[in-house]
């Protein structure tokens, strides 16, 4: 009796099933939350066709081609480490996890290049440049920087929450039997690759 | 805490959540605590604290409005005080409300766990509502002013005033995380943690209630998240979405508003009608009438409450076909609300009633929110909705289902589990008293209002007709009445916390859920032994062959 208390006891504070669908009702909040600007997105592009495609000739479709290429890496990466853990690959684990972070800080710097030509040629939101082009430009470019910019917080907040699992992996507090919070970080890694899937489209292939 | 814990098998003699002293003691011991009991105290603090600032703010409201023209401060003022009476009491008293103080101190016990799933983002989400809550004062205080856009922010005047709206708005997304964390906190513990045995029909109808609320939580507040955000991008970029000076639409602005801000009226009441479920077999000693009817009306609010936002704005040029669809939509939630009343008042029906202040509560929520909620049919009405929009009759409707209906079920809540809390009995006869303060209070203040709306007074406005006089008289002499109820209501709190009469016993109303069975306090860890769930939450068979009888003699 008192063994399949203990059992129960560790049952309550660690759910690995239980971690795994907070994660995920995470991740339905972080979709709608993008969703928000989507929805904005599709009814300002339905409204002003012309005008985005237009504005959308001005982004530099192979920097955004290759960032696409560098986070679909990355989330292949994020996969490797975790099926290394599983594997009780422990320094392998924490290389894939290495070159996840790697990408992407690669990605941000393309963004930044990215941005701060934009900016240097004048466009960006409340510039006179832009406010001489007309509404759906504005609007373009207003949901343009809006989506990246906060698609660049959620890489940056991903970041983070990889680097701490690698520390995590590193002091053996994720292992190949316990690696569940591994795995959520990664489902959230995911996210924000396909997050980025949608914008690719959306903002650079419209022209 | 694991291995320990569990091998204690003793019982009665382990000291309560109250006196548990875990890695940290004293003040600490409390605002570190993962303890879901102790975090639900700490909300019910934390909440009442913005409650009491929030009475002061529509006291001092309907002060200004006795008589025409300025009675005690400007209109600028007046304008403020109506948006933070409006930000305080709904981002930080109503949506939080029941389910953070009572959900969170009851529902671990209710469905027989020692915890809610995630204790440390339990923690983390009153931490978030604490910060969303000062961020609020703060804008009051700092130069600027505070806001005064009215608690919708409306584009395009909350990005061309100058006051602190940007406080504001990170304060409203600050709460609404702190909202997300805990619905999604709630949804995993009730599919994760319910006890051996206790299937989804064995719930009491109060985890009905929150589970439907999770969900919303969960899926509605992104959206307000974003769309604020949003606003505050607006604001300090200008990036054109809302403001029609770029381009933006101002109506898309109230159409992600709304998305969230709808679903969130059921996010304030869906909890309170899990109160009611809860309180009434109590106290009439009948089995709930309609258990399933009960259980599935929740989710079906929950659903169709998702889908009616546009309900709000049937005076800023939508299609027909769009009008005629939310029209339709809004009249249908009046169903499953309806069937919820009905069941209520059927399991009351042929009941030995114990006139308990918890339930005199609840009969006021039923008749004031059955008010509340027909003349929301109205409002759902296309035509009368023009002429009723805007006006001080969407006020009393709103009041009445948000103060009559959640205020007074958070009451019912506050008093039926008050004694399992703090081990302590509260007042009684004081209770009763204020009981009947608040309600003729609540009804002074309220009714007219529908009147004077349905006569043209319009809401938000500093200054008025003197043909409104009189309504607006009795209306702010109804607050006093209010006020006072209140008062009564937060000495006897305050005071029976500390000196109240002692109570040890387990189940002191003869209820029949979990929360009944176990420690007065409970203890640090609820159950010493997990229970093991084998028959239905409400059971007053016996006590209803006994009416039965009494019938047939």
């Amino acid at each position: 009796m008192s063994s399949t208390e203990h059992i129960a006891t560790a049952h309550v504070h660690r759910d690995d099933v239980g971690s795994r669908m907070g994660m995920w009702l995470f991740l339905f909040t972080e979709i709608l939350l993008f969703g928000g600007m989507f929805f904005l997105y599709s009814v300002y592009r339905f409204q002003f066709a012309h005008e985005f495609h237009v504005a959308a000739k001005e982004l530099n479709t192979i920097i955004g081609a290759f960032n696409t290429a560098i986070l679909l890496t990355s989330s292949l990466t994020m996969v490797l480490a975790i099926i290394a853990i599983q594997r009780k690959q422990k320094t392998l684990s924490i290389v894939m996890q290495i070159i996840t972070i790697g990408l992407a800080l690669f990605f941000l710097v393309n963004k930044y290049f990215e941005w701060t030509a934009k900016i240097h040629h004048g466009i960006y939101p409340g510039s006179e440049e832009l406010l001489s082009k007309d509404s759906g430009e504005i609007l373009f470019y207003g949901l343009y920087y809006m989506m990246t910019g906060l698609h660049g917080l959620h890489v940056v907040v991903g970041m983070v929450l990889i680097g701490i699992m690698t520390r995590l992996t590193a002091r053996n507090s994720i292992t190949h039997d316990s690696y569940v919070r591994l795995e959520n970080a990664g489902l959230y890694w995911h996210l924000v690759d396909i997050i980025w899937i949608f914008l690719f489209p959306l903002f650079y292939l419209i022209t | 805490m694991s291995a320990e814990a569990a091998t204690i098998r003793t019982n009665g003699h382990e000291p309560s959540y109250l006196e548990y002293k875990g890695k940290h003691s004293g003040f600490l011991g409390w605002i570190l605590s993962t303890d879901h009991k102790r975090i639900g105290i700490l909300y019910l603090i934390s909440l009442s604290f913005f409650f009491l600032v929030g009475v002061i703010f529509g006291f001092l409201m309907r002060l200004e409005l006795i008589s025409p023209g300025r009675t005690i401060m400007d209109a600028q003022t007046y304008n403020s005080i109506f948006t933070l009476h409006g930000v305080i009491m709904i981002f930080l008293f109503v949506i939080p409300g029941i389910p953070a103080v009572f959900g969170n101190f009851v529902l671990p016990i209710l469905i027989g766990a020692k915890d809610v799933a995630f204790p440390r983002i339990n923690l983390m989400s009153w931490y978030m509502y604490v910060i969303g809550g000062l961020l609020a004062v703060v804008s009051i205080l700092l130069p600027g002013g505070p806001a005064d856009t009215g608690w919708t922010f409306y584009i395009p005047y909350s990005v061309r005033t100058n006051t602190n709206v940007m406080l504001a708005l990170f304060a409203a997304f600050t709460l609404g995380f702190s909202s997300i964390l805990t619905g999604l906190n709630f949804v995993t513990t009730v599919h994760r943690l319910k006890a051996p045995g206790m299937g989804w029909f064995k719930l009491p109808l109060s985890i009905w209630s929150i589970y439907s609320t999770a969900w919303v939580q969960v899926l509605a507040t992104p959206i307000i998240g974003i769309t604020l955000l949003l606003v505050v991008f607006e604001r300090w970029l200008g990036i054109g979405v809302f403001d029609p000076a770029l381009g933006g639409d101002p109506v898309l602005f109230q159409h992600l508003f709304w998305i969230y801000s709808h679903p969130a009226v059921y996010i304030m009441i869906l909890p309170a009608m899990g109160v009611v479920s809860e309180i009434i077999p109590v106290f009439s000693r009948r089995t709930i009438f309609g258990y399933k009817f009960i259980a599935f009306s929740s989710v079906a609010i929950a659903l169709l409450g998702s889908l009616v936002w546009a309900h709000h704005m049937f005076t800023v040029g939508m299609s027909d076909t769009g009008q005629f669809i939310f029209s339709l939509l809004t009249m249908l939630v009046a169903i499953p609300s309806a069937i919820k009343v009905f069941n209520w008042v059927a399991t009351l029906y042929k009941g030995s009633i114990e006139l308990s202040t918890s339930l005199l509560f609840i009969l006021a929520f039923i008749f004031l929110f059955t008010i509340g909620g027909l003349t929301g049919i109205m409002q759902g009405i296309l035509t009368v909705d023009i002429q009723v929009h805007d006006t001080s009759f969407i006020v009393a409707h709103f009041h009445y289902v948000m103060f009559g209906g959640t205020g007074f079920g958070f009451f019912a809540a506050l008093h039926y589990w008050f004694p399992k809390m703090f081990g302590r009995m509260y007042h009684k006869k004081l209770a009763n008293t204020y009981f009947w303060l608040l309600f003729i209070g609540f009804n002074v203040l309220y009714f007219p209002m529908f009147i004077m709306g349905w006569l043209g007074m319009p809401r938000r406005y500093y200054d008025y007709l003197p043909e409104f006089h009189s309504y607006h008289f009795i209306s702010t002499i109804g607050s006093w009445i209010l006020v006072l109820g209140l008062l009564l209501m937060i000495y006897n709190m305050y005071h029976s916390v500390r000196k109240g009469k002692v109570v040890t016993e387990k189940n002191i109303w003869g209820g029949e859920t979990l929360e009944w069975q176990i420690e007065t306090p409970p203890t640090h860890e609820n159950f010493s032994e997990i229970p093991v769930i084998e028959t239905d939450p409400y059971q007053y068979k016996m006590n209803e062959e006994t009416l039965d009888k009494k019938e047939v003699r």
